[in-house]
């Protein structure tokens, strides 16, 4: 039985993508048959940032619909091979999306893979609520400003009650917090959102920060997952997010920012 | 993956009905003063649910044919739902037309609370009407009986939910901005308090609102409400109490 992680966030632009693309690459990369959805119909991106958009011949809703097999429509990944791509169709809207047909495209997927990891949109609309509907875990993905965990504890509110364990009352959505962009030296200046902030509204167990960096932008550019790029931080950071979620005990980092080389030299303080 | 949606469920609510109150069993007097109060407000009767008292009747033990009565309601477009107080004969008589019994309350505890409501409760001499019907907006508080179960939610409320409790509601976990709580009875939140606090909904105005940490969005007790930006910065991140004197709110610190 493949276990299914949304990526949700309610609010757009926070790094819910880069967060698929990243932990669904790591997940294959540490050995497990993953694939990743593209939930948001109409705005089709993850395959840009795992460089895939030139192989796209079916997609999602095809497969919804019966114009084709999963089989067809699945892209395997250039440089992993456990890690596949479902993509979203760019030509239709969102009401394409029927929880009958992403239940079986699920169901279907389930017997094949480990991992299955679903790429939500923005909002709270049908797309996002698909994308959760039969989610076993949720990565709440939120960027340290109040909008953003507003955003996000709506969507926890959401993930309680309207799923399909929330509904079949059977055991509750994981909820894991993912703090993205996270720039320690602005949140020393006081014009960002600390972790003890957003934790005091969301208490959520945090699988990781990943802290702002050049380096994400490069790598969506360039179609190639930041958790790849293994000297950049976001990319260790989201290594560690999957090692933490894989089970291992790994200390949070980029937390204070950056150790200065004297600093660091003399074992300055922490 | 067929359909996943549950075919039904069951959830517990109240309802406002208004309750006719006999005080004399002659049929033909009955059906006049209900023709006259129907007349008042046709809009407001029409086809109005209805629950029959009798307790009144069977205490001067004046007998009643219930099948008779309820013809008659029907006749003048009541929809009879219920009887309370009525004697076994009544009683089966209800059961073959089937209509449900109030069983709870028979044994002589009181039912309205408050003194607004008494005349009928204590009928006086003849003087007075042959039947009452209690509007149900006339007093709130004498429908909605005193509750006497809480509401226990251990999850924490998120933004965008809302939680409704027609008893008192008690929350161990915090109450996110955006989110809604509401009780007809008194409101603990052993945590932080972000949302909206809505105590005695139904008018109770002794319902209190208690938290850990006061950062409400909006609080109300039986209508009278604060916003946050009238809070007091005093009280505000502090254990508080909240309640009504002359229409006020109070708030107050637990010590």
């Amino acid at each position: 039985m493949a276990r299914i992680i949304v990526v949700t966030s309610g609010k757009g632009g926070v790094g819910k993508t880069t967060t698929s693309a990243a932990i669904a690459m790591g997940l294959a990369k540490r050995g497990h048959k993953t694939a990743v959805i593209d939930f948001d119909v109409g705005l089709r991106n993850l395959d840009l940032i795992l460089g895939c958009e030139r192989r796209v011949v079916y997609d999602f809703i095809n497969v919804i619909n019966g114009e084709a097999t999963l089989n067809q429509a699945l892209i395997r990944d250039k440089n992993c091979n456990l890690l596949y791509i479902l993509p979203a169709s760019q030509t239709r809207d969102k009401e394409a999306l029927t929880q009958e047909g992403v239940g079986k495209v699920l169901d279907e997927l389930t017997r094949e893979f480990q991992y299955i990891v679903c790429d939500s949109p923005a909002g709270i609309e049908k797309g996002a609520n698909l994308a959760l509907y039969f989610a076993d875990d949720a990565f709440v993905v939120t960027n340290p400003e109040i909008s953003s965990v507003r955003d996000s504890d709506r969507m926890l509110g959401i993930l309680s009650s309207k799923s399909r364990r929330a509904e079949r009352n059977e055991e509750p959505i994981k909820e894991y917090l993912l703090l993205t962009r996270y720039d320690p030296d602005r949140v020393k200046l006081g014009e960002m959102l600390s972790l003890d902030d957003v934790q005091e509204i969301l208490s959520l167990q945090l699988l990781g920060i990943i802290p702002e960096s050049k380096s994400v932008l490069s790598a969506s550019n360039a179609g190639i997952p930041v958790i790849l790029d293994e000297k950049s931080e976001a990319g260790q950071a989201y290594a560690d997010v999957v090692a933490r979620y894989l089970g291992e005990e790994r200390p949070h980092r980029f937390i204070d920012g950056k150790q200065g080389f004297l600093r660091r030299l003399f074992g300055g303080k922490k | 993956m067929l359909n996943t949606s549950p075919v039904l469920e069951f959830k517990s609510s109240t309802f406002f009905a208004p309750i006719l109150i006999l005080f004399n069993n002659d049929m033909a007097a009955i059906e006049e003063t209900l023709h006259a109060k129907i007349n008042l407000a046709p809009e407001f009767f029409r086809d109005s649910p209805l629950i029959i008292d009798l307790r009144d009747l069977n205490k001067q033990n004046q007998d009643l044919d219930f099948t008779h009565l309820t013809q008659l309601l029907r006749r003048v477009g009541f929809f009879p739902v219920g009887i309370r107080g009525g004697n076994d004969q009544q009683n089966k008589q209800a059961r073959a037309l089937s209509i449900p019994i109030d069983t709870v309350r028979e044994q002589g505890a009181p039912i309205i609370a408050g003194n607004v409501q008494k005349p009928e409760i204590n009928p006086q001499p003849s003087s007075q009407p042959v039947a009452t019907v209690v509007k149900p907006s006339a007093n709130p508080a004498a429908i909605a009986p005193v509750a006497v179960t809480s509401t226990l939610v251990t999850q924490p409320i998120r933004s965008g939910q809302r939680i409704y409790a027609s008893s008192d509601l008690i929350i161990t976990s915090q109450v996110s901005a955006g989110a809604e709580i509401m009780a007809e009875g008194n409101i603990h939140v052993y945590n932080t308090l972000r949302g909206r606090a809505l105590a005695g909904v139904h008018g109770n105005t002794s319902a209190r609102i208690f938290c850990f940490d006061l950062q409400a969005e909006l609080i109300s007790i039986a209508g009278d409400y604060k916003t946050s930006e009238d809070l007091n910065k005093q009280t505000y991140h502090s254990p508080v109490q909240i309640y009504l004197q002359d229409h006020a709110l109070i708030i107050k610190e637990i010590a």
